[in-house]
Formats: C-alpha cells, sequence, structure tokens
C-alpha cells in the first residue's frame, strides 16, 4: 500500500518545505525553503533521520489523516494540536496510527509551524528540491481534499521531547553590516540600532515589513543605487523609510539599499516573530558574527543529544503495544548539515 | 574607476566583486567574464555564483570559509588580465525570438518613439533590427534584463504605471529591453509580445536565458503570435551556439 498523506482540511498556507533549492541565484531563483529551517533541524533530531521535507504552516494548521501508521514531529511555533482528540505536545514526535485524525489548529506562540514524518514526504523534485517556491510558481499551497505520498516510516522512538530555543517572540535580532551599510552614515546606523520595531502585518515568504516606533530611514542622497544581489536577511528600506526583513523567496537582486543584514542562525526568530512582536537589533562586527554563527551551528549539530523521553501520565496511554512500529530504528546521519 | 573592481563582503553570505558604480556595457561584460573565470576554478568553498548589473556574486558561507583567504584568492584573478576590456565567455547562446510589434499587442510603440524622439517607423526598425545581451536576470525568476541600446533609447519610466502588461509582454525604458515572465504592472512601455517565456518549471530547460546569451527578433503577424501561443512556452525560440 502506497503511504499516503490526506488534507482533510487545507488551512490558508500549508506548503511543502525542505532547506531549499541552490544553483540558480544567477538565474534569478532565490533558494526557498523553511522559513524557520531550525525547525526542521530540530525534527530531524527528533525523529532520528536526515532532514526531510515537512509541511511549513503559517498562522494555523489543518487536518491530516494517513493510511499507515506514522512517527509524526511537530516543530516551529507551538500550535493546539490533537490526535483524535487526545491532546499532542508540540516539540515532540508522537506516533499517528492509520485513520486517526490529527488536528492542528490555532498558534499558540510564533507564526510558523513545521509537521514532519518519520521517512518523509515523496513529493516529486522539481529542479533539485521538494520546496514549493510561491513566487517561481513551483508548487502550490495544499489544498483540502489533496493527498500527498509519503516515503513511510521504518519506525523507531515515539513520544520524545526536544525543547526548543524561544525564539517565538521577537527579542534581539543580530546584524552585521553589509555591501551597502556605508551609504546610510554612522549617525542614521545609530539611530537604526536604538529604535524598537513591531512585526507589521505585512509579510510572506519574500520578506517582513517591519514598523519603527519613530522616524523611518533612507540611504545618503536618496534611493538610487544600482541594483545588487540580495542575500536572505537583508534589511531593505523602502521609500516610506520602514525597513523590510528579505526573506527566503525575495528577489536576487534590487535596487533598494539595505543598511544591514540578519545573522543566519537569527532568521528563524524573525520568520517567527508574530505580528506586532517587537524586535531590536544589535550590531556585531564581522568576527563576532562568524563566532555567534559557529557557535548556533555547533548548538544545531547537538540537538540530537537534547532529545529526551517525555514524561508522560500512563493514563494518557490509551494503548501501549501501538508504541511499537515496525523494528529497526533509523540512524540520524552524525551531522545534520550533511546534504544541506 | 580606480575604486574598481571592489572586493566586499555580503554580509556571512558571500563576497562580491563590483565593477562600477552605475550601468555600464565594460562593467556588466566585466562582471559576465569573471564570474566565468571564477566558476573556471571550481573552487571548493563556492557554492555558487551569479552576476548581476555590475557585479560578481560568490556564495561563500564566510563562517566556515576565510574572507581574507578568498579575498586574496580573488584579488590574484582579479589581476591576470584588464577586466574592463575582456571578451565574452564561450558556450553562450544567440537567441531569435518570434516578435509581433503590431500595434494590438504592442500599445506602446508610438509613444516609445516619441519619447526616443524617432518617427514610430524609425522605431520600428531600430528594434526589430537590435541584437542585445542578455545583462541580468532577477525581478522574477529567468526574467531577462536586455540591453544595451542606442543612447536614444535612455526613455525614463512612465511615472504611471500600467496596470497589467500580460506575460511575454516586450517592454523598454533606460536602454534595456525586459521580457515579462508573468502579468505584471510596470512602469515601462510595452512594444512587443511573444509567446516565448523565459522560465517555465515544467518545461525540460526551465530557464532560457543565462546571463552574456545575446537575442535578436523574427517580427511576426498577430496571427502567427496566435499560433504561437497555442503552442509550448518556448514560442517557437530558436537557438545557435555563439562563442
Amino acid at each position: 500500500m502506497t503511504p499516503l498523506l490526506e488534507v482533510l482540511d487545507g488551512g490558508p498556507a500549508i506548503t511543502v518545505q525542505d532547506l531549499g533549492r541552490l544553483g540558480h541565484i544567477a538565474q534569478g531563483l532565490t533558494r526557498g525553503g523553511a522559513m524557520d529551517r531550525n525547525a526542521l533541524y530540530e525534527a530531524s533530531a527528533l525523529l532520528a533521520q536526515p532532514v526531510t521535507a515537512a509541511l511549513e504552516m503559517v498562522g494555523m494548521g489543518g487536518s491530516f489523516r494517513t493510511n499507515v501508521d506514522t512517527r509524526i514531529a511537530l516543530t516551529g511555533a507551538p500550535m493546539v494540536a490533537t490526535i483524535d482528540a487526545s491532546p499532542a505536545e508540540w516539540h515532540c514526535t508522537h506516533l499517528l496510527p492509520a485513520g486517526s485524525v490529527l488536528k492542528i489548529g490555532g498558534i499558540r506562540a510564533g507564526a510558523i509551524g513545521y509537521l514532519s514524518f518519520g521517512g518523509g514526504i515523496a513529493a516529486t523534485k522539481m529542479m533539485g528540491a521538494q520546496s514549493t517556491h510561491l513566487a517561481a510558481g513551483l508548487g502550490t499551497i495544499l489544498s483540502t481534499g489533496q493527498a500527498l505520498e509519503l516515503n513511510g516510516d521504518r519506525g523507531g522512538r515515539v513520544d520524545m521531547l526536544l525543547a526548543s530555543d524561544d525564539r517565538f517572540h521577537g527579542g534581539e535580532i543580530g546584524i552585521v553590516s553589509s555591501l551597502q551599510t556605508d551609504h546610510f552614515g554612522g549617525e542614521t546606523l545609530q539611530r537604526f540600532l536604538q529604535t524598537g520595531f513591531a512585526r507589521d502585518a505585512r509579510a510572506n515568504r519574500q520578506g517582513i515589513r517591519l514598523n519603527p516606533d519613530g522616524e523611518g530611514f533612507a540611504a545618503k542622497g536618496g534611493l538610487s543605487v544600482v541594483s545588487e544581489i540580495i542575500v536572505p536577511g537583508d534589511i531593505q528600506i523602502t521609500g516610506d523609510g520602514a525597513p523590510y526583513v528579505l526573506m527566503c523567496e525575495s528577489q536576487t537582486t534590487g535596487g533598494y539599499p539595505r543598511i544591514a543584514t540578519v545573522l543566519p542562525s537569527d532568521l528563524p526568530k524573525v520568520a517567527q516573530a508574530p505580528v506586532g512582536a517587537k524586535i531590536r537589533f544589535r550590531l556585531y562586527s564581522f568576527e563576532e558574527a562568524v563566532a555567534h554563527e559557529k557557535a548556533a551551528q555547533a548548538a544545531l549539530r547537538s540537538l540530537s543529544s537534547r532529545v529526551t523521553p517525555r514524561v508522560r501520565d500512563p493514563r494518557d496511554i490509551n494503548n501501549l503495544s501501538s508504541y511499537t512500529l515496525i523494528s529497526g530504528a533509523i540512524s540520524a546521519t552524525e551531522d545534520p548539515f550533511a546534504g544541506d | 574607476m580606480s575604486d574598481y573592481p571592489k572586493v566586499a563582503r555580503v554580509g556571512l553570505a558571500g563576497v562580491v566583486v563590483t565593477f562600477g558604480e552605475t550601468l555600464s556595457e565594460s562593467a556588466n561584460l566585466a562582471a559576465i567574464a569573471f564570474r566565468a573565470a571564477v566558476d573556471a576554478q571550481a573552487w571548493g568553498d563556492v557554492q555558487e555564483t551569479a552576476s548581476s548589473l555590475v557585479s560578481t556574486f560568490l556564495s561563500v558561507d564566510l563562517t566556515d570559509v576565510s574572507y581574507d583567504d578568498i579575498r586574496q584568492r580573488l584579488l590574484a584573478l582579479l589581476d591576470t588580465r584588464d577586466w574592463f576590456d575582456v571578451s565574452l565567455p564561450p558556450d553562450r547562446k544567440l537567441w531569435t525570438l518570434p516578435m509581433c510589434f503590431e500595434s494590438h499587442v504592442a500599445p506602446q510603440l508610438k509613444d516609445a518613439a516619441n519619447a526616443a524622439g524617432v518617427s514610430k517607423k524609425a522605431a520600428l526598425e531600430q528594434l526589430v533590427g537590435s541584437r542585445t545581451r542578455v545583462i541580468t536576470l532577477g525581478f522574477a525568476p529567468g526574467q531577462p534584463y536586455l540591453g544595451l541600446l542606442p543612447e536614444k533609447w535612455d526613455i525614463p519610466r512612465q511615472s504611471e504605471l500600467t496596470p497589467n502588461v500580460p506575460a511575454g509582454a516586450l517592454v523598454i525604458a533606460i536602454r534595456q529591453f525586459v521580457i515579462f515572465a508573468t502579468a505584471t504592472p510596470t512602469g515601462w512601455r510595452h512594444v512587443g509580445q511573444t509567446a516565448f517565456r523565459p522560465f517555465d518549471p515544467h518545461r525540460e530547460i526551465p530557464f532560457a536565458f543565462s546571463p552574456g546569451d545575446e537575442v535578436r527578433f523574427a517580427p511576426i503577424t498577430l496571427s502567427e503570435l496566435s499560433h504561437l501561443e497555442g503552442g509550448d512556452s518556448f514560442g517557437g525560440a530558436e537557438w545557435e551556439c555563439i562563442g
């Protein structure tokens, strides 16, 4: 039997996302992939398997059913979830028995939740990756009634917990100077660092707008710079002076000046800041930024070691025997970045 | 000119080599040629490369790769020749795109001619006879910026946006053409229409163009356009290799 995931109720913005596709910047296609890559690494650690494509759920989830027993991992922004009406804790793995209904509802904190499967989603690769890239018309938002093929789960531990870092409330975001930082001048940059921002409702996979609690910002000599390469995390200042943090589906080049760029390891925190969340920027020197990123990468590499069995009330367990899946656990790759 | 070429970091995501402050033929050619030279080095720590209007980008994880080291390698490569006097890299394509310039589908040809200070007839001759280069791809996936046209075509964008030009529209401004990949509002003037699509994810070759490719037009009638629009997303385009 082909393992299938049925979308019983699609929610507004669910897409299949992996780590994105490399190699097409020259042709105008950005990498795309999960907005919160850490959520995929966490799922990988929880399910003890290499990083696989997951369902990215923006704002709210949906209802799902599979025709085979499978392990699932719930990562990213915590959402209200139940399996056949029993609460399913976030940041955990669960057994989703064949025919059971997994309901994922509203968000408790953050902005984007992720649903991963033991063995992963079998969606066909398009141009080298499974990621839906909405801006490029690669793949589409999942709709109610759609079925996705799964690879099938060879089994493994369930009911494991990986406490998440607290990246779901905005807060301090590390930045480093970039190509056009000097166009703004020291005074403007200082004011930028002293300004508080609130995450605007205008946000998508291309960029997230932030509203300053004071005046906006401008490059010296106006907005006229030659169109230059954009990388995810670049903070672009648009016509009205408010910054946009450019995300994974941004354009590859742009003519609006950019004041700085967000440290890669802090981008998930930007992606997960809910509407209205307060954000402040802290400027790192290049050397500090490298040290910060090395530490963040080491933390991701050690995620597996932080996975623990969830302490649970035995009375919650409906059927202990159902926790044994097909025998044989899959070993995770030693390095979560392998194949990245 | 002495400030260029310039090597700089792009945050922690890579390195950019810039050949000018504003778009010029020589800076754009340098960026395309230098990208080919970097690719030929096949450096293992460079994930991918790209050229934009006046610069070459190397995607490099500066968390792991020493910036000083890659900078030294780039400076050494820059030193090997005068990048402002280069011929284009080999393995480029010359595209011939069937393009309809009839008024129904080229509603602003006369307007563009006025802005350039030439008659509509002269404008048509110049556009039909043009041979331009893909100076960069962007804004939408695979969407080409073609240039540079003669100085007289340094016409500004309109201050009022045209609410919607269709996919396959040929538009003109600031000595460049764009062929739109999707329907879009624009300040550029709509002067032609093609059934060719620069990007089609479902095609065996999703992206038609690479920077440095050259483009000329084969004028077609409205009925030929309509026939081609019933066909595949190459829209009758043909290409040959040029060196």
